[in-house]
């Protein structure tokens, strides 16, 4: 059915879409979705297309106050059905302050968000339809023949399997994960913030000013670079420590002198088993200048978390010991696994112990582990719990805004959210998180096997 | 090594034997250290558990007087026996759908081939690096138009959709070891997708999904964040968070207290990661090598 249906190379996009040729099928389809099949005398596919038609238009017509009815004084805009009103909302973000009709800004951002959402995935089942009338006209056209609908939907069923079992992860993807991220987005855009607050305050779209604030302003400026570059620190020293020791820890117990490598093995592992949050409070205390029992063994007043610098190496020592099991674990996997007969070829060679290690073992470790190791980047470079159960970014560190010193972007950006209710900055925030970071790591995936493959 | 360890002893000259000898007491040592090292913290809690004053600044790691008054104060005065169940149950039905979910996810990845497959898998991926409760105020609003704000169980819907991604790339790795032929003979057999899927590659996944069932299990235990912004009143929340607020800010006073809390829970977190430690290795292993 597909080799039948040929594009030109000049074609222009719409005709790549929607068919290269438009039969009078295709054409009846573009006004009402279903007719184009019913002329290709196609009527169960007609039928289901018309009634996903319909199904929009009676969410429209059941919302709307036609059926609804209206209550005295009410704005037009509140009489709209479900779509209207959405599409609505989403570019004007309500016009109405105070009272019985007030508009409540973020609500109708998301509402019109998931009214867009719903419309594009009727445009893509509207461009679907025209695209299969045309389909089928021209087939019939050149052969005769017509695929009736049961012959379809047994179609459609064998080779659209891979969608029907996934549709329940899509959806909630869709609405959990895809949304949010689409409304935390356009927040960036807006002036929602401390100082328009609704329901009270309408919000509105500003453009570009926000982005404009991190470069200008040198209150913001000086935060976002600060924080940005310890982040960067942070999340490089993070990841470079647990990596390293991970290996060393793996390696000793791995050596031939030891006996009972389950037992240290399992020792070793427990900072994993403990959940981190629990292990960071009892730390924050463990390291508390005044009743902890750190100085109290030493008898010394050392400020573990009261001094900037102090406060950032002790987070670092503090990370590496919940870090180290894991690459600990994750090495020991693929030593154990490692091909035996290789290190028989190095000692023909005449290669040291030490050369074997770097020139042999690390290599191929290294490698294996690339992709775990952008994946653990970008978990320290977002590590929230880590700075936020330590220090909750303190010291105080009076040039920034909103942040500490040992703040890295990702609690930053919670402080801003529910400590101050800087929304739109703190989307802005992470839209530049996400463009570093994403960038980053889709770069790196792109260009592993494991992409290539399919 | 033991058997062999004693004739090599004897073949060596003295001054190799020395030198053997500072090695096993060097790496020993260096063990032992690390051992100290992570074991002293977890020493202390359990002791402070166990101390009869409730300050920080009093407990020991190993207590004078053992006592188990800060257990019984923790589920008297505070809501920790409701906090343990909604976790709990927060938990069970997590790793229950996310082992559905990415189960099918993963499977459909690794042997499906369908139009919009490469998109779908950068597209998961990019998703997941995004700070996730970003999204919170519309997650908010949401459960807010739906009903589902101070519901505990409706944090299952966030976490099981939250794992997709990441699991859904580890599943793949996985099954990208597993020879296609397994499918291709139960196709020949006259078996469909679903048949196969159910009857020859799931079982083929089990260490895979244990991996992911047990870190999904563990998700609600650590999670602050989600609850903090979506559950409110006291009795409806989950254990971080109400741990978490039993020490914040007052440390000093409640610290025996919050110690006991968290053996409570760390203690068969931890069982269950050791126990499991062969599939959880297994589970690394697998992610690893998709590079």
């Amino acid at each position: 059915m597909e080799q039948l249906f040929y594009y030109k190379k000049n074609a222009k996009l719409w005709q790549k879409v929607l068919g290269y040729e438009m039969t009078s099928s295709g054409w009846l389809s573009v006004f009402v979705m279903g007719f184009g099949q019913f002329k290709n005398k196609q009527k169960g596919k007609g039928i289901l297309f018309l009634s996903i038609q319909l199904m929009y238009l009676m969410i429209e017509i059941l919302t709307s106050s036609l059926v609804q009815g209206t209550i005295p004084g009410q704005p037009d805009a509140w009489g709209y059905g479900f779509f209207a009103r959405g599409l609505w909302g989403f570019i004007t973000l309500g016009d109405t302050t105070g009272g019985r009709f007030r508009d409540n800004s973020p609500v109708l951002m998301i509402e019109g968000l998931i009214a867009i959402l719903l419309l594009l995935i009727l445009l893509m089942i509207w461009i679907y339809n025209i695209k299969d009338a045309n389909n089928t006209a021209f087939i019939y056209r050149k052969t005769g023949q017509i695929q009736s609908s049961k012959e379809y939907f047994k179609h459609v069923a064998e080779s659209s399997f891979a969608y029907v079992v996934s549709m329940p992860s899509l959806i909630l993807l869709l609405f959990v994960s895809i949304m949010p991220i689409l409304f935390a987005f356009f927040i960036a855009f807006t002036n929602y913030d401390a100082y328009h607050n609704p329901p009270a305050d309408l919000v509105d779209w500003v453009g570009l000013i926000n982005f404009g604030k991190v470069l200008n302003l040198p209150g913001w400026r000086t935060t976002f670079f600060g924080v940005a570059s310890w982040t960067l620190t942070w999340a490089v020293l993070a990841t470079v420590t647990t990596f390293f020791g991970g290996l060393f820890l793996a390696v000793l117990v791995n050596n031939h002198r030891v006996i009972g490598k389950k037992i240290w093995r399992t020792i070793f592992i427990l900072p994993w088993a403990i959940p981190g949050m629990i292990s960071l409070l009892v730390f924050k205390n463990f390291f508390n200048q005044t009743y902890g029992p750190l100085n109290q063994m030493l008898g010394m007043d050392i400020a573990w978390l009261n001094d900037p610098v102090l406060a950032k190496v002790t987070l670092l020592i503090i990370n590496f010991w919940l870090g180290v099991p894991y690459f600990m674990m994750l090495m020991t996997g693929i030593l154990t696994s490692f091909d035996k007969t290789l290190y028989d070829a190095a000692k023909v060679d005449g290669a040291s112990r030490k050369q074997m290690f770097w020139k042999v073992t690390f290599p191929i470790l290294f490698s294996q582990v690339t992709p775990l190791l952008i994946m653990s980047f970008a978990a320290n470079f977002n590590n929230f719990g880590a700075v936020f159960f330590l220090t909750n970014g303190g010291p105080r560190n009076i040039n920034y805004e909103y942040a500490g010193h040992t703040d890295i972007l990702i609690t930053w950006i919670y402080k801003m959210t529910k400590d101050f209710q800087m929304y739109n900055m703190a989307s802005v925030m992470s839209i530049l998180i996400f463009l570093i970071i994403g960038g980053i790591s889709t770069w790196n995936f792109l260009r592993s096997d494991a992409f290539k493959e399919d | 090594m033991k058997t062999t360890g004693s004739s090599k002893w004897s073949k060596m000259t003295p001054m190799e034997r020395m030198k053997e000898v500072v090695i096993h007491i060097g790496i020993y040592l260096l063990l032992i250290l690390v051992a100290i090292v992570i074991l002293y913290p977890v020493i202390w809690i359990v002791g402070s558990a166990f101390n009869e004053g409730s300050s920080l600044a009093s407990s020991t790691a190993i207590p004078r007087h053992p006592t188990l008054h800060n257990f019984v104060r923790l589920f008297e005065e505070t809501d920790y026996e409701k906090w343990y169940m909604n976790t709990l149950m927060i938990a069970v039905l997590n790793m229950a759908a996310s082992v559905v979910l990415t189960g099918t996810m993963g499977y459909v990845f690794a042997r499906l081939k369908f139009a919009g497959k490469k998109f779908g898998l950068l597209s998961i991926l990019i998703l997941q690096m995004f700070p996730s409760f970003m999204g919170m105020i519309a997650i908010y609003v949401l459960f807010l138009n739906f009903g589902l704000l101070n519901q505990p169980l409706a944090l299952v819907i966030i976490y099981s959709a939250g794992q997709i991604p990441y699991n859904t790339w580890l599943v793949k790795g996985y099954l990208n070891n597993v020879p296609i032929s397994l499918d291709e003979a139960a196709y020949i057999d006259g078996a469909t997708k679903f048949q196969t899927y159910l009857k020859i590659i799931l079982p083929v996944m089990f260490p895979i999904l244990t991996f992911v069932a047990v870190t999904q299990f563990m998700v609600p235990w650590f999670d602050f964040i989600l609850p903090s912004f979506l559950i409110t009143s006291s009795e409806k929340k989950t254990l971080a968070v109400g741990l978490y607020e039993l020490i914040n800010g007052q440390a000093n006073n409640n610290f025996t207290m919050f110690a006991a809390g968290a053996v409570l829970v760390a203690g068969p977190v931890a069982i269950l990661y050791l126990f499991l430690q062969r599939y959880l290795l297994e589970g690394l292993s697998a992610g690893a090598n998709k590079g």
